[in-house]
């Protein structure tokens, strides 16, 4: 029992701590021999501000962190939302029609790799009649970019359902909607969801670009801003963050994806 | 005109190494209230067959008809135990069954369907379960879920792919009884898919032997007129029991079909060497045969 508690603590607490240590060093490293680069105390001097008063507004640019990372976390949770509702049903059609299959994948796997940087003005043309012309290009940049794992996830799993429960289904004359709704997506969940992770990881990644090119009130808005003004330390501190959020997003999802994964 | 019948019914899978049959010329005529039991190698197409009446495959020649009339897909009038139980895993035991019973009784009141639904649990003895995960029962509690599922629906065909080889010895002998006791109480036909010919002589009316594949067939239909109720541990003394077993078995072993698979081996003899050369020995009590030398080689020939 001890002796397992004590790797545990090795696993989990002495060995991460150590990388941490590991990661100091080769910044301090790094800023001895460039200014440019304000080292940890410094840089923490100049966003205690921010951290300390995490829902504060002072101006449009000058707000908490938690503030803008919620306003971000509010945004690519609107462009997720649109992702899973084309990308689910989309990737449906892909895994039942071999026909659709042939028509439609050359085209995804063209779409698929295009950067979030070129699908923004896209938006911008698309949605130029629209009150908030820099609001919809945005969702529309992350919803387009963050639909593709769950599309190919949704379809590869579509494609696995066993024969046998299809037999099911087919022996018992289910309707179409019952066949859908008791069969093919709880045998599909698993995979669905492992789309879903990745999804957001991706819608994640890409609302900083978005944020960037338009500065936006949010997490990547702000890093852009702190850089024009040459500070630094908040683009330390921007980076640290979105990082942070990523990974718990991550982790959730996780979580989530493994309640399926067992049934 | 049979209730089920197959007229001279082929099917085959083409696959990567191209069509490979599986069955050949299948004959067979099921009458209304029979409970017919196949039995055959593992791999020999029964599950194939009993597809082909669930109407799951269609037939490459011939036709496969129910009441005259050809089968056209699945349908809940043909239930059937699928040889790996195939119950919904997201489902609990009473979701299983209930989904069975909402489709052939969708004109019922919820209460009816709910009573059905418990009548059919209560029947296979899983109400202690009913609301358990497939994957939290055992073996033989998932094969009885799955009988009553397929019992749910009405059937006028009962289909049964190898209901019980996964179980074991004791667990088998209790769900036989159980198979036995719902058939004499309903009265349906019965399509027994079976490896184990005591099964079928315990169970069932007729039984067919399928022939090794590819290219499988069934054999001639061995009556089991040995009286009901049949008892598990008298029948053993009856003397229909060995002849019919003989029967089957002889058909399965190789009378009526070619034998499949020959197995050539080289048999070397124990060096010894006989003391007296010149002394003939006998194995054979009557016959003379000359002394074995140590270098001496025979071939053995064994069909499987
Ligand atoms: N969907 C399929 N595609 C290709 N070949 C198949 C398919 N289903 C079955 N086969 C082949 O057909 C043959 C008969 O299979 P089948 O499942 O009917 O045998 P079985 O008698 O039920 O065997 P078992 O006793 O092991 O269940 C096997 O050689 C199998 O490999
Ligand atoms: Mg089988």
């Amino acid at each position: 029992m001890s002796e397992q508690f004590e790797k545990k603590i090795k696993d989990y607490v002495i060995l991460p701590l150590f990388g941490v240590l590991c990661f100091m060093l080769l910044w301090c490293l790094i800023c001895s021999v460039t200014d440019n680069l304000p080292n940890p105390i410094k840089m923490w001097q100049k966003s205690e501000l921010f951290i300390y008063e995490p829902f504060a507004k002072r101006g449009e640019m000058d707000q908490g962190i938690l503030r803008f990372t919620g306003l971000s976390i509010s945004l690519v949770g609107q462009g997720y939302l649109v992702a899973l509702i084309f990308g689910t049903p989309l990737g449906f059609f892909l895994g039942l029609s071999k026909l659709f299959t042939r028509s439609f994948d050359p085209i995804i796997q063209i779409l698929r790799p295009v950067s979030p940087l070129a699908w923004y003005p896209l938006g911008l043309v698309l949605f130029e009649l629209s009150p908030e012309p820099s609001y919809f290009a945005s969702l529309f940049t992350i919803s387009v970019c963050a639909m593709w794992p769950t599309v190919l996830n949704t379809a590869v799993g579509v494609r696995a359902i066993p024969q046998d429960y299809l037999n099911v289904a087919k022996v018992l004359k289910l309707s179409r909607s019952k066949t859908l709704f008791k069969v093919l997506i709880p045998a599909t969940l698993p995979y669905m969801f492992t789309g879903f992770r990745l999804s957001l990881g991706i819608a994640w990644l890409v609302i900083v670009a978005v944020e960037m090119l338009k500065g936006q009130p949010g997490i990547g808005g702000f890093l852009w801003d702190a850089y024009n003004a040459g500070n630094y330390s908040l683009v330390i501190l921007c980076i640290l963050v979105i990082g942070l959020v990523g990974f718990t997003l991550d982790r959730l999802m996780s979580l989530v994806e493994g309640k399926f994964k067992t049934a | 005109m049979a209730f089920i019948e197959f007229k001279n019914v082929s099917k085959g899978y083409s696959g990567a190494q191209g069509f490979s049959p599986v069955l050949k010329d299948i004959n067979l005529q099921i009458e209304e209230g029979e409970f017919v039991a196949i039995v055959g190698y593992s791999g020999a197409g029964k599950t194939t067959l009993i597809s082909l009446i669930a109407g799951l495959i269609k037939p490459d020649i011939g036709q496969v008809l129910m009441n005259g009339k050809e089968i056209q897909g699945a349908d809940p009038e043909r239930g059937i135990v699928f040889q790996n139980y195939s119950l919904l895993p997201w489902l609990t035991v009473y979701e299983n069954i209930r989904l069975a019973v909402d489709e052939v009784l969708s004109d019922k009141t919820k209460e009816e369907q709910d009573a059905h639904t418990l009548k059919y649990i209560k029947m296979v003895n899983v109400s202690h379960a009913r609301d358990r995960f497939p994957k939290e029962l055992s073996g033989g509690m998932r094969q009885r879920v799955s009988v009553a599922r397929a019992l749910a629906m009405n059937p006028k065909v009962l289909l049964l792919d190898e209901p019980l080889s996964a179980l074991d010895a004791l667990t088998r002998a209790t769900l036989q009884d159980e198979i036995k006791n719902i058939w004499e109480a309903e009265k349906k036909t019965v399509l027994l898919i079976t490896n184990d010919v005591d099964e079928g002589i315990l169970l069932a009316d007729r039984i067919i032997p399928l022939s090794a594949g590819p290219g499988a067939t069934l054999g001639a239909p061995v009556q089991v007129n040995i009286a009901r109720p049949r008892d598990r541990k008298k029948i053993n003394h009856e003397p229909r029991f060995k002849e019919i077993r003989k029967e089957v078995n002889g058909y399965l072993l190789g009378l009526g079909t070619k034998p499949k698979l020959t197995l050539e081996k080289k048999l070397v003899l124990p060096a010894i060497e006989p003391e007296d050369l010149d002394h003939p020995r006998s194995l054979i009590p009557g016959a003379t045969v000359a002394p074995i030398r140590s270098n001496e080689v025979k071939k053995e020939r064994v069909e499987l």
